[in-house]
């Protein structure tokens, strides 16, 4: 059973209609539905094209979120071998929101880390929906110490609502935490390449994202504040979040244009929750190529270009 | 005091406050409601001197009881792009700027000035919670950037007064970026060897704690001042239960180990002369010799603006 997206409601009535004349078809072989059902399938194709050629900010926002959407372990058992998890702050305690570890990929040896929000309701529960609490950065800057005093490269996958809003997490840091996170992020002296896989959220996800290369899934967000959030501040009524969406320009389209991200993954028909394997394997295109193009540079040359890029940031404007 | 006649002549203006006076000139404490006198509290720091309590406070005025002599230099601002988004909520980011220009008087939410505290060169940076809500876009990441370049140029130490509900929404990934940005200024302080302190200032909430304002090497904190990453009204949604009292508050983060002190206002001016001085090795002084603002020869009276 599909989960379908509220604005994929005709889709999933034409969807429905075949799958259950194909039941029919199996229950009684004397009947022939298979003309009618491919007539629905090339129905449903041709809606499907016309839906996600021109998502609107807020129905991209549903896409990143979607439940079967690929997320961070998909990711990483998928297109890394060796995958060595490594676990906790060494304060406090384990959080796994966050995953990270060793692992090769493409046989070189680098740390891997990523909000994780689990698949399950079991899962998702102990992942808190990979909304971190302050031990899972600190986690992130004890790994990417790992990594730059081993010289192995780092790739983080994004994929976060936000950093947890709870009273233990701001009593033990979440301030303090996240800073030291970002501020890890640009002083290793190895390559650091992020992909926000799902949602890119505030300063929960920037705390693993300020990276040499950042790249975006096609259907992929990253914001400042969620649509609702802002809603309710700016427009004073959360139900606005198609319009505080669209304001908030947090697609990968517009982050390419305002400079903000380097490159655009693209997506299969329909998003990458449609065919997750090629979603993936896209996803492993580009980790590839982004590693390439920082391989062989000098600890300083990487640290100073990184800085650097982040002080230009904002040179130009979207209108 | 060579360098301050090199370089503050020519931006001496900078000494006064371009704020309007208020009409009325009593003022409610927020805290105990006591009727004070405009030109007592102001005398006070806008500390009420009933309770303690700590108003906010502009960093021009803030600027003006630091500085020795009250003397400071502002170090210019590059203007970012204005409006990238072109974004409208109910109504224009644009005409939000232009309101808070003309209710403020000053051009963003943070002011950088040079000048000396104790006699020891120094940078600061100022956020102001009445310039909307003091929130961090462009123009606060170029700010923090200029300071610590100026810090870097002059080898003086960098000090920064936050205060923000967070985020310039307005400016979209944009405002999020300047986290990176910002940090990253930090880094160019730190790495030269020169002290970053901050001052949380009430509130500081939201990507400003969550980037330079949590990274100085040393924490102060005024009395009451309101310091968290996610706001107290967020965090009772979604535990859905009451927060102890005082929570997220400069006390209680100085308990749970996040803050070095908690330092009255009043206090503020020597205990950073001290702290600067021993972090930078300048020999100590004695409490007399500390000029006090206002007090230094030179400064020029009111009215000699040119
Ligand atoms: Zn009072």
């Amino acid at each position: 059973m599909r989960n379908y997206l509220e604005f994929e409601k005709g889709l999933a009535d034409i969807e429905g209609k075949a799958a259950e004349l194909r039941a029919l078809a199996r229950s009684d072989p004397q009947m022939d539905v298979e003309a009618e059902a491919e007539a629905l399938d090339a129905r449903a194709r041709k809606l499907l094209e016309e839906l996600y050629s021109d998502l609107s900010a807020w129905r991209k926002c549903q896409v990143a979120r979607h439940p079967e959407r690929p997320h961070a372990l998909d990711v990483i058992q998928t297109l890394f071998t060796e995958f060595t998890p490594l676990a906790g702050d060494r304060n406090f305690a384990e959080d796994l929101a966050i995953v990270g570890g060793l692992a090769r990929f493409r046989d070189q040896p680098v740390v891997v880390l990523g909000h994780e929000k689990g698949a399950d309701t079991k899962s998702r529960l102990e992942r808190n929906f990979g909304m971190a609490r302050p031990e899972g950065y600190r986690k992130a800057v004890r790994l990417m110490d790992l990594a730059d005093r081993f010289g192995l490269p780092v790739i983080t996958l994004v994929d976060t609502a936000g950093a947890y809003p709870g009273k233990g997490a701001e009593e033990r840091g979440q301030a303090e935490a996240i800073a030291r996170s970002t501020e890890k992020c640009l002083s290793i002296g190895v390559p650091l390449v992020s992909v926000i896989i799902g949602e890119g959220g505030s300063g929960g996800a920037v705390a693993l994202a300020a990276g040499d290369r950042v790249a975006m899934l096609e259907h992929s967000v990253y914001s400042v504040i969620s649509p609702e959030g802002c809603a309710s501040i700016l427009w004073k009524d959360a139900e606005k979040m198609r319009e505080a969406a669209e304001a908030l320009r947090l697609t990968a389209q517009d982050l390419k244009k305002l400079g903000v991200i380097d490159r655009i993954i693209p997506e299969p028909l329909g998003g990458a929750h449609r065919d997750r394997e090629a979603a993936i394997a896209a996803i492993g295109e580009a980790i590839g190529q982004m590693l390439d193009e920082l391989s062989g540079q000098p600890a300083d040359a990487l640290r100073q270009a990184r800085r650097r890029k982040y002080l230009e940031m904002g040179r130009k404007g979207l209108h | 005091m060579n360098w301050i006649t090199n370089y503050v002549r020519p931006k001496i203006n900078s000494l006064f406050s371009r704020r309007e006076v208020p009409d009325n000139l009593w003022r409610k404490c927020d805290a105990c409601g006591t009727m004070l006198f405009h030109r007592e509290l102001s005398d006070a720091l806008n500390v009420c001197p009933n309770c303690q309590h700590h108003m906010p406070i502009s960093p021009r005025e803030r600027f003006k009881a630091l500085f020795d002599g009250g003397l400071f230099v502002e170090v210019p601002v590059p203007d970012p792009i204005p409006d990238p988004l072109g974004f409208k909520d109910e109504k224009r980011y644009a005409e939000r700027l232009r309101d808070a220009r003309r209710k403020t008087g000053e051009h963003e939410a943070m002011l950088v000035a040079e000048g000396e505290i104790g006699g020891l060169r120094a940078v600061c940076a100022g956020q102001d919670f009445s310039f909307m809500g003091g929130s961090m876009g462009m123009a606060v990441g170029n700010a923090m950037i200029a300071a610590a370049e100026r810090a870097v140029e002059r080898k003086a130490p960098l000090v920064v007064f936050s205060a923000a509900g967070g985020a310039r929404m307005q400016e979209g990934i944009l405002s999020l970026m300047q986290m990176p940005r910002t940090t990253v200024a930090v880094q160019m302080v730190k790495e030269a060897g020169l002290p970053y302190v901050v001052v949380l200032t009430h509130p500081t909430t939201g990507g400003v704690t969550a980037s330079y304002a949590m990274l100085g090497d040393v924490q102060i904190a005024e009395p009451g001042a309101l310091i968290c990453f996610a706001g107290p009204r967020v965090i009772e949604q979604t535990i859905r239960e009451k927060l102890p009292e005082g929570f997220q508050r400069a006390e209680y983060l100085l308990e749970h180990g996040m803050l070095d002190r908690v330092t009255h206002r009043h206090q503020l001016r020597d205990e950073l002369a001290q702290i600067l001085r021993l972090l930078t090795k300048a020999p100590p002084r004695s409490h007399g010799d500390l000029p006090a603002p206002g007090d230094e020869q030179g400064a020029p009276a009111e009215g000699d603006e040119a």
